[in-house]
């Protein structure tokens, strides 16, 4: 059957382009700017991740320097913001080397989360059936053990440490990232778009990888920011019970630790490493709330 | 090499199917899953589409026409039969051998949303094809998808656009520039226009016909849309309940359809002259099922087909229905 002459050929008709929409991106930038717990959460992240970052432009001495033995335990004032402690160390400087503790464990178990999350995830998702099984069972082993009793085991086991936190923060942060990634590519894996690719003679490997993963970002990101907090709440109990990162290195847990000797005196070497790490963990999980309703509007918060 | 490029074009049809089935188990909850029931949803279609023809297959929602297109595709694998493109069995093929053949048969699906990865631009989209083939580098592959954009009616600077950013119509346009790049021999067509608004869908069956005539295509247009249908198709097939129930050139569907369930669709086509409206009188499926054509035996124009119950008969020129003889059980 052939067109009738008299018909204009429809591709004549050359469609000019309307005016450029708003993406989806400017909307949740909109989403999150319209809640101001995030942004606040946000910002005050922000400005720990900077601290943190510049900390030898800001503070007096070195994080480990004796430097103010003649005024060790004394309390906040000019010169000593947050005090001294009594190994005579400028409590602020070792309040701001803490964050760098504190948020490499927090960024590098998210980091590792989400690499061990997304192709569990993927694979879970994409292939169904006698995969999935086999992951949700792990994280539902995963889920049902405490991570800070397994993790005072194996921190008491290996001996602490720096990676070995982060490898214990990521072997309990996977599971939320592997849920989430495992729900997107269960909910785009039927869409026509990857039957196209399908019946084009695309691999599982090809559809996952440029067209499941890429459609995942939400949802990895969030995973990301929310592994964060976890990573930090976990080195923090692990330090204070001293399996965690070994002193001299400053960290608040084990800074917690050691003021609590001193708490019913002394009491700015207890308050000031709580405080900081009840408003980083406060300020990220917000961020990362924010994050995620703004991303993905029709995930809430569980 | 036995690939699909080696063929000589010729009588072979594009594309054949041959007493393709669908079995679905029904599955109980519980870990031990038994299988309760079988749900048939495609039995024994057998579908002729010559090179260059354009076939309509119709039938209501859960006919199983979509089913049919998609194991045709090799997207759903079928229970029974054989699905042969360009006389070449490809049924049995494994993931690496059926992907030069998966150039031959391309897809355009109804929602042409989610048929768009929302993540690429319209330029990726259309190249696509050419990037899962290895075919040409990225800078070809990009003024390759151009000018297909321009060739279905869009514009070229389209090809930086997303897919969020068109109408319905147009993400359509972007479908087939999609399915077309490639050149297949066949396109199925799962419902192109049933989202579109009627304006839009007169030129998307303005733009299948021309892309049609010009590439010598072979379509399998799957619609309930039988004015659609009447307008683009030179055959048509009616399934119900997964089974075809007739075959006949387009023109002898509308004007001496037997099967109780084509006139049955026939009678849904809107009216537009109030005057001609007749009463409709909806039948249910039970009742249409149980009313199976009888034919006398001087109305079978060719040989009998073996067997018992409905069965397709030939009836005149091209035209095949269900039915029993005189006499039979139904």
């Amino acid at each position: 059957m052939t067109a009738e002459p008299n018909v204009a050929p429809a591709a004549a008709v050359l469609a000019k382009p309307a005016k450029r929409q708003r993406g989806p991106l400017w909307f949740a930038w909109r989403r999150f700017l319209a809640n101001r717990a995030a942004v606040v959460g946000g910002s005050v992240l922000g400005i720990i991740t900077l601290m943190a970052i510049f900390a030898p432009w800001i503070t007096p001495a070195g994080p480990t320097a004796q430097a103010f033995l003649t005024d060790a335990l004394a309390f906040p004032s000019a010169q000593h913001w947050m005090g001294v402690d009594d190994l005579g160390r400028d409590f602020f400087t070792r309040i701001v080397y803490g964050a760098r503790v504190s948020l490499t464990i927090g960024f590098s178990a998210a980091l590792f989360s989400v690499v061990i999350g997304i192709p569990l995830g993927a694979a879970a998702g994409f292939f169904g059936g006698r995969t999935d099984w086999v992951i949700m069972r792990v994280i539902e082993i995963f889920s049902v053990v405490p991570p800070l009793l397994a993790a005072m085991l194996l921190g008491a086991l290996t001996g602490g440490g720096f990676w070995m936190i982060v490898a214990i923060a990521a072997l309990f942060g996977w599971v939320q990232v592997c849920l989430l990634v495992r729900a997107q590519i269960k909910a785009f894996k039927e869409k026509e778009f990857v039957r196209a690719a399908q019946a084009l003679g695309a691999s599982p490997a090809y559809v996952i990888r440029v067209h499941l993963i890429p459609n995942s970002v939400s949802p990895i990101i969030i995973g990301f920011v929310l592994a964060i907090p976890l990573a930090m709440m976990l080195e923090a109990s692990l330090s204070f019970l001293g399996v965690g990162v070994p002193p001299p290195t400053p960290s608040w847990g084990q800074m917690i630790n050691n003021g609590m000797n001193f708490m019913y005196f002394y009491w700015h070497l207890a308050v000031f490493p709580t405080v900081a790490l009840a408003v980083t963990v406060l300020a990220t999980s917000l961020f990362g709330d924010g994050l995620r309703d703004a991303l993905d509007p029709t995930m809430k918060a569980r | 090499m036995s690939g699909p490029d080696r063929i000589p074009p010729g009588a072979v049809p594009a594309l054949e199917l041959r007493g393709l089935g669908k079995r679905f188990h029904l599955r109980s909850g519980g870990i031990l899953r038994r299988r309760v029931t079988e749900l048939r949803a495609v039995a024994d279609v057998d579908l002729v589409l010559p090179r260059g023809g354009i076939l309509g297959l119709v039938g209501e929602s859960g006919s199983g026409k979509s089913t049919t297109g998609l194991m045709a595709l090799r997207l759903l694998e079928p229970s029974e039969g054989q699905i042969l493109i360009e006389g070449t069995d490809v049924t049995a093929l494994g993931h690496a051998a059926l992907k030069p053949w998966r150039r031959r048969v391309q897809v355009v699906f109804q929602d042409s949303y989610s048929a768009l990865d929302p993540m690429f631009t319209l330029a990726q989209v259309v190249a696509e094809p050419l990037r899962i083939h290895g075919i040409g580098d990225g800078a070809s592959r990009h003024r390759a998808a151009l000018d297909w954009l321009e060739r279905v009616g869009l514009h070229r600077s389209y090809g930086s656009r997303y897919a969020h950013e068109l109408s319905g119509g147009q993400r359509q346009r972007v479908a087939i520039a999609r399915a077309l790049i490639l050149e297949p021999a066949v396109l199925i067509a799962d419902e192109p226009t049933s989202a579109l608004d009627v304006s839009v869908k007169a030129q998307i069956i303005n733009l299948l016909q021309d892309l049609q005539a010009e590439m010598d295509l072979s379509i399998l247009f799957i619609s309930h849309d039988l004015s659609v249908v009447r307008s683009l198709c030179d055959r048509v097939a009616v399934m119900f309940s997964g089974r075809i129930v007739e075959e006949a050139p387009t023109e002898a569907i509308f004007t001496s359809a037997r099967h109780p369930y084509t006139r049955a669709l026939l009678d849904a086509i809107p009216v537009l002259d109030p005057r001609q409206r007749r009463r409709r009188t909806f039948r249910d499926r039970a009742e249409i099922a149980r009313d199976v054509p009888v034919l006398r035996r001087g109305e079978v124009t060719g040989p009998v087909p073996e067997g018992a119950g409905p069965r397709l008969m030939p009836i005149g020129p091209d035209h095949r229905v269900a039915a029993v003889l005189e006499g039979e059980a139904a």
